[in-house]
């Protein structure tokens, strides 16, 4: 092997192992309003807010990258206040709808907006963001959730989920907890926008289309919202599939293009069918197999 | 007075389904609600606890007026609910369904959590140590960490009511608390409301077990085509030609 193949290899892996981290976080931000039971799909138009505002930020000032990301998270949570006032009284379906509609409006205001060169988009944004800096935000995001299940708001929001009108009449001030996960939900999606903004040097808004939400949706849909790290096993997974399926596909002769992806869509059917609760939730199905299987060993 | 309902009305489109309902609830009464199917006895209780708002009249507890507030306000004013369909949050534990119910007397310790600082570990405990003690007063201490959805139907109206006694309410309202019990259950259930009442706790009561109302209940209100047509202590509602006729059919 040569030097180049190794530095293709080491690009390639790079970047591979960055947007594990970047889904990951976008995967949470859908998570974290999901957790209480709402889904909202306004995440691409929460990141587009992130990605513009820490990119104008680093090409037309010097502040320094923490400060950028801190806007880029900061925007689209204050934003996130007047969006999730109105629509949160919208419930399942209409919700969705509502917050569909808000990103599309967001990425057709940046379209418009000639200041950010419309649909091209800002390019040569300098490559601020590093491994680490990604994964420490994705290390902080999980911390604040694994902090908040089994506290006393965790549990207001695992009783809004389960029934908001029941949870009301316990004294859980619903839309406050609601709007509140809306607005972690913003901020995590603006982040990972403020990231991936310094880790592509462009941002565009074609890169915040309805298929973006609909991608981070079915990574926490396949990692599990049942455990807060699940959207990340998912984002994980489903970042790695092509990947792997590049690799030993082609190994095996699996051809690439449209096969690929049918093996792709199969793997994701094939986990929606059997693994409800998702990936994260495999463990404990396996233990709670491999229990009933000694428990039917000592009965015999 | 503790809680006074004035000509409360609620309509349905064209359907009155309570029509300028009155009446008090004293502190410690039980009160008992009765009616034939469809009086306006389970719309009564979703006005009281704010799940909808009346079209007119007045609710009040203490004086205050309570009838434009969101039920979260209502339940930090001291009024909390069980539900005739059983509303338990099924994934969490019986312990859990508890701990949600003591939301209001809890302080929240979120931040001090994050940063792991000293006092949460302690109120968290307290907490639980607090619905396990709810637990066991409704004979459920044993059950506390199966999940709601694994427990039978009389499990679970026991967990309910737990729950809704968690935030210490002024006012509790049981909706059918006895429906689906059989004759053992429904004694112990009774006990358990004679008990709640003698801790100090008001109780509105909606059922149709006429026996368990006649035993507990201090006043009870008759309700039909939601209209008051009965108000008094036990033995003057059950003699009420009113009341017999609204339940034996018949011209009053």
């Amino acid at each position: 092997m040569n030097a180049e193949s190794l530095t293709d290899l080491w690009l390639a892996y790079h970047s591979t192992v960055a947007f594990i981290g970047l889904n990951g976080l976008l995967a949470l931000s859908v998570y974290a309003t999901l957790s209480c039971g709402q889904l909202s799909l306004a995440q691409a138009g929460f990141m587009a807010l992130g990605a513009y505002a820490s990119a104008i930020l680093t090409l037309h000032t010097s502040a320094p990258f923490a400060l950028v990301l801190a806007a880029g998270a900061l925007l689209p949570a204050l934003v996130a206040v007047p969006l999730g006032l109105p629509v949160l009284r919208l419930k399942g379906v209409f919700l969705a709808i509502a917050t569909i509609g808000f990103g599309e409006v967001v990425r057709i205001f940046f379209v418009n907006l000639d200041y950010t060169n419309g649909a091209l988009g800002l390019v040569a944004i300098p490559q601020r963001t590093e491994l680490w800096t990604i994964y420490a935000a994705l290390a902080a995001a999980l911390f604040v959730l694994w902090r908040i299940r089994g506290s006393r708001a965790g549990y207001a929001l695992e009783a809004i989920r389960e029934d908001e009108a029941a949870a009301r009449t316990m004294g859980i001030h619903a839309s406050a907890y609601k709007l509140s996960m809306v607005v972690l939900g913003a901020a995590l999606a603006g982040l990972a926008g403020a990231l991936d903004a310094h880790f592509n040097f462009m941002v565009a808004p074609a890169n915040y289309s309805f298929a973006r939400v609909v991608d981070m949706l079915v990574y926490a849909v396949v990692g599990g919202t049942t455990l807060f790290y699940g959207p990340v096993v998912g984002a994980a997974f489903l970042t790695l599939l092509p990947e792997v399926l590049r690799e030993v596909g082609g190994r095996v002769g699996l051809q690439p293009g449209p096969v690929r992806l049918f093996v792709n869509g199969l793997v994701l059917l094939l986990v929606i069918l059997f693994l409800p609760n998702g990936i994260s939730s495999l463990p404990r199905r396996v233990r709670r197999w491999l229990a009933s299987r000694r428990s039917a060993a000592h009965a015999s | 007075m503790l809680l006074r309902l004035a000509d409360v009305r609620r309509t349905f489109g064209g359907l009155r389904a309570v029509d300028g309902v009155g009446f008090d609830v004293d502190e410690g009464e039980v009160h008992g609600l009765i009616g034939p199917n469809g009086a306006g006895k389970t719309t009564l209780l979703n006005l009281v606890s704010g799940l909808i708002r009346p079209s007119g009249g007045a609710i009040a507890l203490e004086g205050r007026r309570i009838d434009r507030f969101p039920s979260h306000r209502i339940a930090a004013l001291g009024i909390t609910r069980t539900y005739q369909n059983i509303r338990l949050f099924p994934a969490l534990s019986a312990a859990e369904n508890v701990l949600v119910g003591s939301h209001l007397r809890r302080e929240d310790p979120l931040w001090k959590r994050m940063l792991f600082l000293p006092g949460y570990r302690r109120e968290e405990a307290d907490a639980m140590q607090w619905a396990l003690s709810l637990l066991s007063r409704v004979g459920m201490e044993e059950r506390a960490s199966e999940r709601a959805s694994n427990l039978s139907y009389g499990e679970q109206r026991r967990v309910e009511i737990a729950r809704a006694l968690a935030s210490g309410p002024r006012v509790l309202l049981l909706d059918e608390p006895t429906a689906g019990m059989n004759p053992s259950e429904v004694a112990s259930i009774a006990g358990l409301i004679r008990e709640v009442a003698r801790a100090g706790h008001s109780v509105l009561l909606v059922e149709h077990n006429v026996k368990l109302v006649m035993d507990v209940c201090d006043r009870i209100t008759v309700l039909n085509f939601g209209k008051v047509i009965a108000d008094g202590p036990p033995a003057a509602v059950a003699a009420d030609p009113g009341v017999i006729a609204a339940y034996l059919g018949g011209e009053g």
